[in-house]
C-alpha cells in the first residue's frame, strides 16, 4: 500500500448555521485502496462526503485530490475531475427508469462518450437491473434502488467513489449483496465508503478510520480495528 | 350537436392554454417558483408579434417561433439578472419579485403603447372551415394546431434530449442533480427561459385571433395558474391536459351560461380541485 494519496483531507471544520459538525478532521485514501470511514449516528460521516464532493463548503481546512486543491470548487467540477459521491438514502431520480437514471449519471461530456458500454458494464454487475431497465426508479425496492444509486455513481467514470452508507434498511442477505459488488468495483476504481454496520464495512476496507462528534479518534488496518477490543465493544455490541 | 360544437370551440382555445399552463408549470416543476409575470410576459410576446406584423409584415403564425426565441433572450435575462436572486429565498419574496416585474412591465407597455386595444386582421381570420357538422374559425385551427406543435416538441424535448433530461432532473431530486455534473442554476435560467418563451410564443398565436393591451397578460395569468394546479403543480404533462381541460370548461360555460361567466367558472373549478383532489388531476402527492 504504498501507492500515490489520491484524496487528502487536511484539518476541515464544518457548520450547519451555528452548528459545528467537523472539528479539525483529517485522513487520507490512497489510489486502490478501500477505506471505511466509521462512526455511530451523527458523527459526521456524511457532512464529511459532503465536503469532499463539493455539497458543502468548509469552514477551514483543505481537500486536496489527485495532488489539486479542490476545496471551494463546484460538485459539477468535482465530479467532473473524478470524485463520484453516491449519497444516504439512495437519492434517485423517482420519475425516471432506471436507464434514465444511469444516463443522467454520465450527464456530462466527458462520460456521455462512453455511455452505452458503461451501461453494460454496469448491467452486467447488476443483471438485475437490466431486467428492470424500464422500469421506474421510485418504484424499485430499497436493494435495487441502492444498485440504481452505485450504477448511477459509476457512470461519471470515478477515479474515486463516495459511497455512504450503501447497506442502509437493507436486510442482512442484501447487505452482503451490495458490499459484494462493491468490492467487484474496488477492482477499478477507490473507494471510500461510509458504514454504520462497521463489521461489513471493514470486512471489505483495507483501512478504518473512526469519527465521534466530527473528531478522529482511531484509524488503522482494517484488521487491525476488528480486532480492538474499543471498538468491538463501542460499535459491534461484542 | 351545439354543445358538440361548443367543446370543439374550446379544445380550439385550449391548446394555446396548454402551451402557456405548459411554461408556467415548467418554471414551477424546476425552480418551485410561481412565476405571477407569466401573463405579462405573454403581453409581451403579444406585442412583439403585433409589431412584427404591423412594421415588417411576419405574420405571427410563423412569427411565433421567432418571437419565442425573443422571448427566451429576455427569459434569460431576466433570471440573471432578479430571479436568480429570490431562488431559495421565501416564497413571499419570490411572488414579490415576479409580480413586481409583472408591474414593470404593464407600466411599460401602457407607457409606450398606451391602453389602446390593437389588434391584427389576417384574411384568415374571416375563413370559417368545417369538420363534418361543426365549423370553426381557421384562424383559430391554425393557431391550435400550432400551439399543439409547440406543446408536443416541448414534450418530446424534455423527454429525449440531454438538456431535457438534466431538466427533468432537477424538477424531481434538485439535491442531488449537482452530484451528477449538472450545473443547477444554468438549468433553471434555460427553464425560466423556456417557460417565458411558452408564454410569448402562445401570445403570438392568440394575436389573430384577439385583440392586444397592456392588461391583457392578466387573466391568462389566471387561466394557467388553474391549469397548472389543475395539471398537478409541476407537471408538465398535466399543464397540457389541463389546458384542454378548462378550454373545454369554458366553451360549455359560453354556450350553457355566458361568455362573461368563463372567468367565474375558472375560479370555482380552481377551488373544487384544490378542496377535492389539491394534488391535481394527474398529481401523485400534494406538494
Ligand atoms: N442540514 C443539517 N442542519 C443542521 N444540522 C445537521 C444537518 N445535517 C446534519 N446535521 C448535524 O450534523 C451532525 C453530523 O451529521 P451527519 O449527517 O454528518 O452524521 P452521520 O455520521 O452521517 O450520521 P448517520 O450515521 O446518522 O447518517 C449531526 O449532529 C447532525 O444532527
Ligand atoms: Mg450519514
Amino acid at each position: 500500500m504504498s501507492s500515490e494519496v489520491l484524496l487528502e483531507v487536511e484539518a476541515i471544520t464544518a457548520f450547519y448555521g451555528d452548528f459545528q459538525a467537523l472539528f479539525g478532521l483529517s485522513f487520507q485514501v490512497r489510489t486502490a485502496e478501500v477505506v471505511a470511514l466509521l462512526g455511530g449516528n451523527g458523527a459526521g460521516k456524511t457532512t464529511c462526503l459532503r465536503v469532499i464532493s463539493g455539497l458543502l463548503r468548509p469552514k477551514s481546512g483543505r481537500v486536496r485530490f489527485l495532488g489539486q486543491d479542490i476545496t471551494g470548487l463546484s460538485p459539477a467540477e468535482i465530479v467532473d475531475l473524478g470524485i463520484a459521491h453516491v449519497p444516504e438514502g439512495r437519492q434517485l431520480f423517482p420519475e425516471m427508469s432506471v436507464e434514465e437514471n444511469l444516463w443522467l449519471g454520465s450527464y456530462l461530456p466527458r462520460a456521455r462518450k462512453r455511455r452505452r458500454e458503461n451501461v453494460a458494464r454496469m448491467f452486467a454487475l447488476f443483471p438485475r437491473l437490466a431486467e428492470r431497465r424500464r422500469q421506474v426508479a421510485g418504484t424499485l425496492s430499497g436493494g435495487e434502488q441502492q444498485m440504481v444509486a452505485i450504477a448511477r455513481g459509476m457512470m461519471s467514470e470515478p477515479k474515486l467513489l463516495l459511497l455512504d452508507e450503501p447497506s442502509l434498511g437493507l436486510s442482512p442477505k442484501l447487505t452482503e449483496q451490495t458490499l459484494a459488488a462493491v468490492r467487484e468495483l474496488s477492482k477499478v476504481v477507490t473507494v471510500l465508503i461510509v458504514e454504520q454496520k462497521v463489521m461489513e464495512g471493514l470486512e471489505i476496507a483495507d483501512r478504518g478510520y473512526v469519527i465521534e462528534n466530527g473528531k478522529l479518534v482511531t484509524e488503522g488496518a482494517a484488521a487491525v480495528l476488528v480486532a480492538d477490543k474499543g471498538i468491538r465493544e463501542a460499535y459491534l455490541g461484542l | 350537436m351545439a354543445a358538440l360544437q361548443a367543446i370543439l370551440n374550446g379544445i380550439l382555445v385550449g391548446g394555446i392554454y396548454a402551451l402557456i399552463a405548459m411554461g408556467m408549470a415548467l418554471v414551477f416543476g424546476v425552480m418551485r417558483l410561481v412565476n405571477f409575470a407569466h401573463g405579462a410576459f405573454l403581453m409581451v410576446g403579444m406585442y412583439v408579434a403585433y409589431f412584427g406584423y404591423t412594421l415588417f409584415h411576419i405574420n405571427p403564425y410563423w412569427g411565433c417561433a421567432l418571437v419565442g426565441a425573443a422571448l427566451f433572450m429576455m427569459g434569460m435575462a431576466v433570471y440573471w439578472l432578479l430571479i436568480r436572486r429570490v431562488m431559495g429565498q421565501s416564497d413571499f419574496l419570490q411572488i414579490l419579485l415576479t409580480e413586481g416585474i409583472a408591474l414593470c412591465l404593464v407600466g411599460a407597455a401602457q407607457l409606450l403603447f398606451t391602453g389602446d386595444y390593437r389588434s391584427i386582421s389576417l384574411p384568415l381570420a374571416d375563413k370559417t372551415a368545417n369538420l363534418g357538422p361543426l365549423n370553426f374559425n381557421v384562424a383559430y385551427g391554425v393557431s391550435f394546431v400550432i400551439a399543439v406543435l409547440g406543446v408536443t416538441s416541448m414534450y418530446l424535448y424534455m423527454k429525449y434530449t440531454e438538456m431535457g433530461r438534466a431538466i427533468r432532473g432537477v424538477a424531481q431530486n434538485p439535491g442531488v442533480a449537482p452530484l451528477m455534473g449538472i450545473r443547477v442554476r444554468w438549468i433553471s435560467g434555460i427553464s425560466f427561459a423556456f417557460g417565458v418563451a411558452c408564454a410569448g410564443g402562445a401570445g403570438a398565436l392568440l394575436l389573430p385571433v384577439f385583440y392586444v393591451n397592456p392588461t391583457i397578460g392578466s387573466p391568462y395569468n389566471l387561466k394557467s395558474f388553474v391549469i397548472v394546479v389543475l395539471g398537478g403543480m409541476g407537471s408538465v404533462e398535466g399543464a397540457a391536459l389541463g389546458g384542454l381541460i378548462l378550454g373545454v370548461t369554458e366553451g360549455l360555460t359560453a354556450y350553457y351560461w355566458s361568455d362573461s361567466y368563463t372567468q367565474v367558472v375558472d375560479f370555482v373549478l380552481f377551488l373544487a380541485v384544490l378542496l377535492l383532489r389539491p394534488q391535481g388531476l394527474f398529481g401523485k402527492k400534494a406538494p
